[in-house]
């Protein structure tokens, strides 16, 4: 990689870190994992004066117990998502989703943090993290402050985050008895970005979808809810028709990109029959 | 291995060697070009054009010349007196337009990623950053992209001489007869989309300065061959050239070219006295090496209703790009006498133009040309079942050459010396279970199943291990295609070999060994194999076109036999009886009768190198050289087999599972031959399902980084299921063919055909390739009539 020059540091607390950013104004840029920055520093389509390295911040690792919810340091890794008892139990789709992020290397590396504060629409994990009811804490030279994952994905590449700011940790509520979930990616190839993902979680209750909820990747310039399909689906019979019947709303008032692997016409047809499909699973038809 | 006893295992060849060079290769313990670090090194780096065609009018080179670190800048102007022209060693007629091909523009630009500046600095940050800072005034010109349109009458030129390169044909039989009052004759039109090789290392060059000496490391296939290049482009002294190819990552025909940056590199070299170094990132790898196929291809077949064919056509539009390189216009040319593939009929034309457009020229890329025969044949040949309601294996089997017909003379003219096509294809329908899967098929066709089953069936054969030379010259090549090898057997009794053939993946250096071990009898592991470089090695023609077993590990097999014949007559005296009475096996040579007295093959080494009694005549050191220029090319063929599933509501394809049975002759190395066969199938599908290179309409590339331009990784990929049979080559006298290509060109058709089996009730008869999800859903839901955003026919062009 030969990247433009950059000054680099790695600070040794969460809140040196905050302080280095907060003296450093808009010219500095947090890497964790490099995921998503490594790329864009290869291709010198970001070419920041200070990088500042959070690879230092060992207390960010790790997922705890936190009775109705866990916390996840903004650290952990992809990889440790895919293994981690608490996550396998409680929020299986961050399990399952994670696992279907690149390749191995990369998800030794990549952290949840990471994945979030990049507000990549393409990305998988902050539609999972819409559909989960997340909530990102985060701290500043101000202090902390938590932001729900509803609010925190602002535009493209956009966070609700001051240039001070880090995330620190991610709470997920745990999904209780009845609820199932699943998310479709679709890919061109296993490596590539997802072409669109759904990521349903649903509650099944009595023969029916008691409620539902769905979120769409790389339908936008944020991660979405597709909340009109959520809608058709509360209430439906819980069988193949109906939620394929509901599913034809998931791409209601989309407006998804173009590029080289889809139209947006594509794009809407993908987000109706996955949506089918992950709703189908996740409430266990 | 299924079929054929004629074939004695021998100790050492037919062995799955695990791969002498894979320890160092896998472990990183080598030396790439990229890793090559020399005192006082400096390090290049290129700025490129961003136009498809325009006029230079102004190099400004202050900014990057006061960048820290910067040694030197360049413009074209700079080497305009020195840099000559990138050959073309293969102008394929007497009047192919062949433009001057500057290695660094001087004055236009032709394609997007065109060399039109460098730096040389102290390393690769530095001249990156002040490559960055080169400013470059264009005047731009139309760009020439499609070439259809570059044919017409009031197309933009690319060159003052016009869009056409050249025309080239070949007529066999009576056409007109074969076509005319044909009961059935159809005609199709298929695309060979452009593609990037990508070749696991990027390039890299390294030129190091020694008095007027120059030694030059490459990331090449073909070190002889740019040795006599560069010294004929740069007029640099061939005996003051030195060319290295250390381990080479890989090539797939991207790497058989005389490069620009190579010249420059050694130019920059010259000018500063100094070694510099020029390592390409992925990006400027997929702008600016050469691209592979590209062609339109309109087929036309002609059968009775019995399926019997009569004959077939095929023309080709061939896009060139901007300029002609190392073997632009010989590589459509080498399918001209494959688009009969394996099959019988009366006539035969074959017709190709060369067209120029302002892209990156087009070159060598694995199969080079028999991958786009090979692909409209075995698609034809399903069509013509499709139209005479046929079992598509039926009307293979009523019109292949049969195992009793060979040696054969096709229409195209090429004499096939062996094969058996029956016993490789009733293999495979024994791995595939063909009969449950067109049940199968039924079921889901009848019950309306969102996913649909088809399967892909390739029938191949290919010509490769090239080339006889006198062959070559007939097709206007500038070169032969012989290769040479020399053993020589080491005081302490080891082995040296040095070979012509230049490895970059293939294993040369195990099945080589394997060879030399059985030849002479000596232990595997006492062969040490040497190629690659021009001081080493200063004899060779290179690795490619599937020629190194066929070809270079013939000669190997010659000169193991002349040094057995020098070693007998010194056997001969020291056992004292007469040579004819002299026995060779094993290592040992043995008197006949007598006194049964025997000696080895490292005891008579060692009497060589002493030559204190060496009988009369018998030069010191045993050792030879040989040379093997073929006769005919080699004819590997296999039967292919996939099962498809396509799911209608995303046209989402899938491999289920794949059969491939190969024959390549006799097989040195099984694990080698199977992961030919592997990594050439993987390449193969990659063309069907995943790789294109696209250019907007402005002619910039899309697909420059690895998330553009889709490669297929394991993950991506079925189990395959392969084996092989045996079926002797009688053209050489290891009786061995080329493996290299042959998956490549069997699995492209293979998929294809299973998609459009699948999908065929529908009316579906074909989908442009890459057979992406979204071109395939727009196929079905064209064919349904519904509103598909672009037609079934051309789903090409703006997205995949």
């Amino acid at each position: 990689m030969i990247p433009a020059t950059f000054d680099y540091v790695k600070p040794q607390s969460p809140d040196e870190a905050v302080r280095t950013l907060a003296s450093a104004g808009d010219d500095a840029k947090v890497i964790a994992g490099g995921q998503s920055l490594m790329p864009l520093l290869r291709l010198r389509l970001a070419y920041p004066e200070l990088l500042v390295d959070l690879g230092g911040l060992y207390e960010l690792r790790g997922v705890h117990d936190q009775g109705d919810s866990v916390l996840i340091g903004s650290l952990t890794t992809l990889y440790q998502l895919t293994r981690d008892h608490l996550i396998g139990q409680h929020c299986g789709l961050l399990a399952q989703t994670a696992g279907m992020i690149a390749d191995p290397a990369v998800r030794h590396r990549a952290t949840i943090g990471g994945a979030l504060s990049h507000a990549d629409p393409a990305g998988d994990l902050p539609a999972v993290a819409l559909v989960l009811d997340a909530t990102l804490i985060v701290l500043g030279h101000h202090g902390e402050r938590e932001i729900p994952a509803a609010d925190f994905f602002v535009d493209y590449l956009t966070p609700a985050l001051e240039s001070d700011e880090i995330v620190i940790g991610v709470r997920v509520p745990k999904l209780g008895p009845g609820w199932g979930y699943r998310y479709e990616k679709f890919q061109a190839t296993r490596q590539a970005w997802a072409i669109v993902g759904v990521a349903a979680v649903a509650r099944r209750a009595n023969g029916q979808v008691a409620e539902a909820r769905i979120g769409l990747t790389n339908m936008g310039t944020t991660p979405l809810r597709a909340s009109a399909a959520e809608q058709a689906v509360a209430g439906a019979a819980a069988d193949r028709g109906a939620l394929r019947q509901a599913a034809e709303h998931a791409a209601d008032g989309t407006s998804p990109p173009s590029d080289l692997n889809a139209r947006p016409d594509y794009r809407q047809q993908l987000v109706r029959v996955l949506t089918g499909r992950a709703l189908a699973h996740a409430a266990g038809v | 291995m299924s079929t054929d006893t004629q074939v004695q295992a021998a100790a050492e060849v037919g062995r799955a060697r695990v791969r002498k060079e894979d320890t160092r290769l896998v472990t990183g313990q080598t030396n790439w070009t990229d890793n090559i670090q020399l005192p006082g090194m400096l390090h290049m780096a290129f700025a490129r054009s961003p136009h498809a065609h325009a006029r230079i009018t102004r190099v400004d080179l202050s900014a990057a010349r006061s960048m820290p670190g910067v040694v030197a800048a360049y413009s074209g102007a700079d080497f305009a007196e020195e840099q000559g022209s990138l050959p073309c060693a293969w102008p394929v007629t007497e009047d192919t337009v062949v433009p001057n091909h500057p290695p660094m523009a001087t004055d236009e630009v032709r394609y997007v990623g065109e060399a039109v500046a460098c730096v040389v600095a102290r390393n690769r940050y530095e001249a990156a950053d002040a490559a960055a800072a080169i400013d470059v005034d264009y005047e731009p010109l139309p760009a020439v992209l499609d070439m259809r349109a570059a044919l017409d009458d009031g197309s933009p030129k690319v060159h003052e001489a016009g869009n056409k390169s050249f025309e080239w044909s070949l007529v066999n039989g009576d056409l007109d007869a074969a076509f005319r009052d044909a009961p059935v004759v159809i005609e199709r039109n298929y695309r060979q989309q452009r593609l990037i090789p990508t070749a696991m290392e990027p390039r890299a060059v390294v030129c190091a300065p020694s008095g007027d000496e120059f030694t030059v490391w490459s990331a090449t296939q073909i070190p002889h061959i740019v040795r006599t290049m560069l010294a004929l482009v740069t007029g640099i002294s061939e005996q003051e050239l030195r060319v290295i190819a250390p381990d080479v990552g890989g090539g797939f025909g991207s790497k058989l070219q005389v490069t620009a940056e190579e010249v420059l590199t050694l130019l920059a070299a010259r000018k500063l006295h100094k070694p510099v170094k020029w390592t390409e990132s992925r990006s400027e790898g997929n702008l600016a090496v050469h691209h592979g196929r590209d062609q339109w291809q309109r087929i036309r077949i002609a059968a009775e209703r019995d399926g019997k064919l009569r004959g077939l056509s095929a023309d080709l539009l061939a896009d060139m790009g901007a300029y002609l390189m190392l073997v632009t216009p010989g590589v459509p040319l080498l399918g001209a006498f494959m688009f009969n593939g394996i099959y019988k009929m009366d006539a035969y034309s074959f017709r190709c133009t060369g067209v120029f457009t302002t892209k990156m020229p087009t070159d060598a890329y694995r199969g080079a040309g028999r991958p786009e025969a090979t692909f409209a044949i075995e698609r034809i040949m399903d069509e013509l079942a499709a139209e005479l309601d046929m079992d598509p294996l039926e009307l293979r089997q009523r019109n292949w050459i049969t195992h009793d017909e060979f040696p054969y003379t096709t229409v195209a003219g090429l004499t096939y010396d062996t094969g058996n096509y029956e016993a490789a294809t009733a293999r495979a329908l024994e791995m595939f279970g063909y009969d449950e899967l067109r049940k199968e098929q039924e079921r889901r066709r009848a019950s309306g199943d969102p996913v649909q089953l088809g399967i892909g069936i390739s029938t191949y054969t290919e010509m490769c291990g090239l080339a006889p030379s006198r062959l070559l010259g007939q097709l206007r090549y500038a070169a032969g295609g012989w290769e040479h090898a020399s053993v020589r057997m080491l005081a302490t009794g080891k082995v040296e070999v040095v070979t012509g053939a230049s490895a970059h993946g293939q294993g040369h250096e195990t099945a080589w060994s394997q060879i030399v071990a059985d030849a002479l009898g000596v232990p595997f592991e006492d062969v040490r194999i040497l190629h690659g470089d021009t001081l080493v090695s200063p004899k060779g023609m290179d690795t490619y076109g599937s020629r190194s077993l066929a070809v270079g590990g013939v000669a190997v097999r010659g000169a193991c036999d002349k040094v057995v014949e020098k070693a007998k007559v010194i056997a001969s005296a020291m056992l004292e009886a007469p040579p004819e009475e002299i026995e060779f096996s094993g290592g040992t040579f043995r008197a006949r009768g007598g006194s049964g007295a025997s000696t080895t093959i490292q005891d008579i080494a060692f009497a060589a190198f002493h030559a204190h009694d060496l009988p009369d005549g018998v030069e010191p050191s045993l050792d030879a050289d040989a040379t093997f220029d073929p006769e005919n090319f080699s004819y590997p063929h296999g039967t292919h087999l996939c099962a498809i599933e396509v799911d209608t509501e995303t046209g989402q394809v899938t491999i289920r599972s794949y059969v491939a049975v190969d024959d390549a002759g006799v097989v040195v190395n099984p694990l080698i031959l199977e992961g030919q066969v592997h990594g050439g199938i993987a390449q193969g599908i990659g063309q069907a399902l995943f790789e294109e290179a696209v250019y907007d309409d402005e002619g910039n590339l899309l697909t420059t980084t690895m998330a553009d331009y889709l490669v297929p990784s394991a993950a991506d990929l079925p189990s395959l299921s392969t084996d092989y049979t045996q079926t002797p080559a009688t053209s050489n006298p290891l009786g061995v063919k080329g493996i290299g290509e042959a998956g490549t060109i069997a699995s492209t058709p293979a998929v294809i055909n299973g998609i459009v089996d699948a999908l065929r009730p529908m009316g579906i008869r074909d989908i442009t390739m890459p057979c992406t999800p979204q071109r395939v859903w727009r196929a079905i839901q064209a064919a349904r009539g519904g509103d598909t955003g672009g037609s079934a026919a051309d789903n090409g062009g703006d997205a995949r």
